[in-house]
């Protein structure tokens, strides 16, 4: 039972699983918004989450909904094959910068560019978390990891790949976005863009993505308090936030 | 329904289509191309989930996802294309889902050509994909046996939760021959209890993956899909029987070689030579026992492949030893002409290997010496 003073309680759309997620990381705040937005929505009963492979890999272990598990960078592959089979349900694909931008990077650019009907939730924390904080495509300039250990350099590394204002130029995307996760403020307007992402799918409008900034305090070797403010002070700088493309039939929507 | 002149590849697709296919993703490649063609105006015609993937890794992708759903899904592709597909055969095999492929097969390795080859025969017998599995695989002969084929695929891959291929060459792809059509089944969603189609209000959630993230747990599905090819290998052998009753020389070759050498059977029976044909229609599972009864009671073999002797390898273990067992090959694109193997059935008529010799040392000397 639910206390009636709760203030915080399991979303509806949550199962009862402890956490995998390192402490102070950002992927459990942006589980939680798929979750509440799916619940306020009322289609969690119609819904297929396509899970990644990275440090969410797991994600199917937390959403009371259908859920496939894709290899990497596959998931936008995956998703079109459900979505085009089952046009009526709900399809999300959940991804990291590791899986989407840098593997996964040619099936999401053709699942926007066909304007596939399906959210994605990518999640950038600029390095690969599960593997032990490798670089990413999306690893800042400078940034130390494992395998860029004098800092990326990027005449030899390259730069980081900038993918809502890349997906944004595509005719198929009907809503892209960026948004972070690091205070409270950020993340209802995160949630929000989740929301409109998820009505560009259930009204036909097209492909979504919100593309969220994230924390990895372990890889980052910071305290999660710390992490949160790299990510205003580093991240935020480096991936500005704002709406990249939102089709007009999508501005009308009043949530 | 009345015979009609169809070509291999359109043979296959409209197939597919009458078997109940609800989904189709490929990417052009020859000599496979006129499947996706085809099925780029067929698909849509009636209703159907069609899409050109941006690559082969985008198509078997939304292969897996559509068959997670449980509709009857499918891709098709030639040798390089089928090569980027190993990653997803080797998903949706771990995932043990139903899903249906063509290899039109073409010369290789690498680039290769574009002319008929068989050399894909262990990638596609023998896994091709990381991980312990064992696909289904059928090869045709005929754009008829294409045909008919194609309709058991989905039957198969469906009663198995199993991936299965259909290798055919070049040959029977781009051929045109008189065939009869099946008729349409009407496209039929089986309930399924393991796909994930959304809850709807009538279920808990359900969970498809390759993951088994405890080794304990792995093995058990490892074995699980052991048990299953077992039972498949007791079910589902499927070979043609040419001349085999009296023969003292017995051929062993699929699709295009074994259609091949049917014609110099004919030829050396005509001579009154004791020759006959054994063609695997599935090479997956191999008719090993049949080769192993023909074994005790046959003076020898000859293997013909497009290749450098791959089934050969799978013939020698089902014969032991017992009896010699020759190979004559053409690789890298070259069909052989009948002639071609029944000069072998000459030879061989005359003077055998011994039971100890490397059929395919024997068959590269003789090569040298012609």
């Amino acid at each position: 039972m639910i206390p009636e003073n709760a203030v915080c309680v399991r979303p509806e759309g949550f199962t009862e699983t402890p956490t995998h997620y390192c402490p102070g990381c950002t992927h459990g705040v942006a589980h939680r918004l798929v979750a509440e937005v799916l619940q306020e929505m009322n289609v969690l009963d119609k819904t297929i989450g396509v899970a990644p492979v990275g440090c969410s890999v797991f994600a199917y272990n937390y959403f009371d909904t259908d859920f496939v598990e894709a290899p990497h960078g596959r998931a936008p592959a995956m998703a079109t094959g459900i979505k085009r089979v089952l046009p009526d349900r709900i399809v999300f694909t959940y991804q990291g910068d590791g899986d989407l931008a840098s593997i996964g990077m040619g099936e999401i650019v053709h699942a926007a560019a066909r304007g596939e009907n399906l959210t994605v939730i990518f999640v950038n924390n600029a390095n690969f978390g599960m593997t032990g904080g490798q670089m990413a495509p999306t690893t800042l300039p400078g940034m130390k990891t494992t395998s860029s250990q004098n800092g990326r350099d990027v005449e030899t590394q390259g730069y980081p790949i900038k993918m809502a204002e890349m997906l944004a130029t595509l005719d198929g995307v009907g809503f892209c976005a960026r948004r972070s996760l690091h205070d409270a403020k950020n993340i209802r307007l995160a949630k929000k863009a989740i929301r409109l992402a998820f009505e560009t799918q259930a009204r036909g409008l097209g492909f979504a993505m919100v593309e969220l900034l994230s924390t990895c305090p372990t890889n980052w070797g910071m305290t999660p308090v710390n992490s949160l403010k790299f990510v205003e002070e580093h991240m935020v700088p480096a991936y500005p936030l704002g709406d990249y493309k939102i089709s007009e039939a999508i501005k009308q929507i009043k949530i | 329904m009345p015979k009609e002149l169809w070509k291999g590849n359109e043979a296959i697709a409209e197939a597919a289509v009458r078997a109940g296919l609800e989904a189709y993703f490929g990417y052009p490649i020859t000599p496979q191309t006129e499947i996706l063609e085809y099925l780029s105006r067929r698909m849509p015609e009636l209703g159907r989930a069609f899409v050109q993937a941006e690559s082969e890794l985008g198509a078997i992708n939304m292969v897996y996802g559509a068959a997670c759903t449980g509709v009857r899904v499918m891709s098709s592709s030639s040798s390089p294309g089928v090569s980027l597909m190993m990653e997803g055969i080797s998903y949706i095999a771990g995932t043990e889902v139903p899903a249906v492929l063509v290899n039109v097969m073409r010369g290789g390795p690498g680039l290769g050509n574009i002319a008929p080859a068989q050399a894909d025969y262990n990638q596609a017998v023998h896994g091709g994909g990381h991980g312990d599995y064992q696909p289904i695989v059928l090869a045709p002969a005929s754009v008829q046996e294409a045909i008919d084929l194609m309709v058991l695929s989905f039957d198969l891959a469906e009663k198995y939760r199993s991936v299965c291929m259909m290798i055919l060459d070049g040959c029977v792809g781009q051929m045109m021959e008189p065939a009869q059509m099946p008729e349409m089944r009407p496209v039929h969603r089986e309930n399924w209890d393991w796909a994930t189609n959304g809850k709807m209000g009538k279920r808990e959630r359900r969970i498809l993956s390759s993951i088994y993230i405890e080794p304990a747990e792995e093995e058990k599905m490892n074995l699980r899909l052991l048990n299953r090819w077992q039972t498949i290998q007791a079910n589902e052998v499927r070979y043609k029987e040419y001349f085999l009753d009296d023969a003292e020389i017995v051929i062993v070759g699929f699709g295009t070689a074994g259609r091949v050498a049917l014609s110099a059977v004919r030829e050396a029976r005509a001579e009154g030579i004791k020759v006959g044909l054994l063609r695997p229609v599935t090479v997956s599972p191999f008719p090993s026992e049949v080769i192993e009864q023909l074994a005790g009671r046959v003076d020898a073999f000859l293997v013909t492949e497009m290749n450098s002797g791959q089934m050969l390898e799978d013939v020698r273990l089902a014969v032991k030893g017992r009896v010699p067992v020759e190979f004559y090959g053409r690789l890298g694109g070259m069909v052989p002409f009948p002639d071609e193997i029944l000069n072998e059935i000459h030879r061989m008529a005359k003077s055998k290997m011994a039971v100890n010799a490397n059929p395919r040392d024997a068959w590269l000397a003789r090569m040298a010496t012609a």
